[in-house]
């Protein structure tokens, strides 16, 4: 399952793990805004996406991972919008029959996300902003 | 042909606008419609970002079709 949020990511529903028993481990991320970086106090994130092609990289990215790993599920969430140091910006579970390929297979997913899915955050702090990995 | 422009975060912030539709000649490149917008919007020149065409990346030698959707991507920051 493969979704952008515009709202609070609910984390205990992510976790409703189905009970069919067919995947032994289950591995999640959770990414959230830290509250600072390098020593700067971060104010707030806004993160923006390129929706549609947010989803078809998402949806990619899962598909990758669960061919690589022979994972049984991938489901990522990702949050646009403003927020605040503590919120989670982004949920990954990953479920597969053997713990090492939910291990791996999550954390593929998330270093491959950072690196080809279109979206972007900008970090506010209280003198000045810039979106992270801009180079001018 | 018509062609939409998208643009995003510090593109975006720079240039001033989220999109722009340009008239280009039928056979026209990415790097054509990014030879014209370069010129109208100067601030993109020398910047660092990625194609995508019709939600997929592509190159610059890329051919345009009426009603395609470019995007210009600025270095990703998601997760």
């Amino acid at each position: 399952m493969i979704t952008i949020a515009h709202a609070p990511i609910d984390l205990a529903d992510l976790f409703r793990i189905p009970g069919d028993g067919a995947s032994g481990g289950v591995v999640s991320f959770v990414g959230t805004v830290r509250d600072h970086t390098a020593q700067r106090r971060v104010v707030r994130l806004e993160y923006e996406a390129y929706e549609p092609m947010a989803l078809r990289e998402l949806e990619a990215v899962a598909r990758a991972a669960t061919d690589r790993f022979a994972l049984d599920a991938v489901t990522i969430v990702h949050r646009v919008g403003i927020l605040l140091p503590g919120e989670v910006a982004v949920a990954i579970l990953v479920r597969a029959a053997h713990r090492a390929a939910a291990f791996d297979g999550c954390r593929f997913t998330i270093d491959t996300l950072k690196q080809t899915v279109p979206i972007w955050k900008k970090e506010v702090f209280a003198d000045g902003e810039t979106w992270v990995g801009d180079r001018p | 042909m018509k062609v939409r422009l998208r643009l995003f975060a510090a593109l975006r912030e720079q240039v001033g606008l989220d999109e722009l539709e340009l008239d280009l000649a039928p056979g026209a490149t990415v790097d054509d419609l990014l030879t014209r917008v370069c010129g109208i919007h100067p601030v993109l020149r020398g910047r660092s970002f990625a194609i995508a065409v019709n939600h997929s990346y592509t190159g610059r030698d890329r051919s345009l079709a009426a009603g395609d959707e470019v995007a210009l991507i600025p270095p990703v920051s998601g997760g």
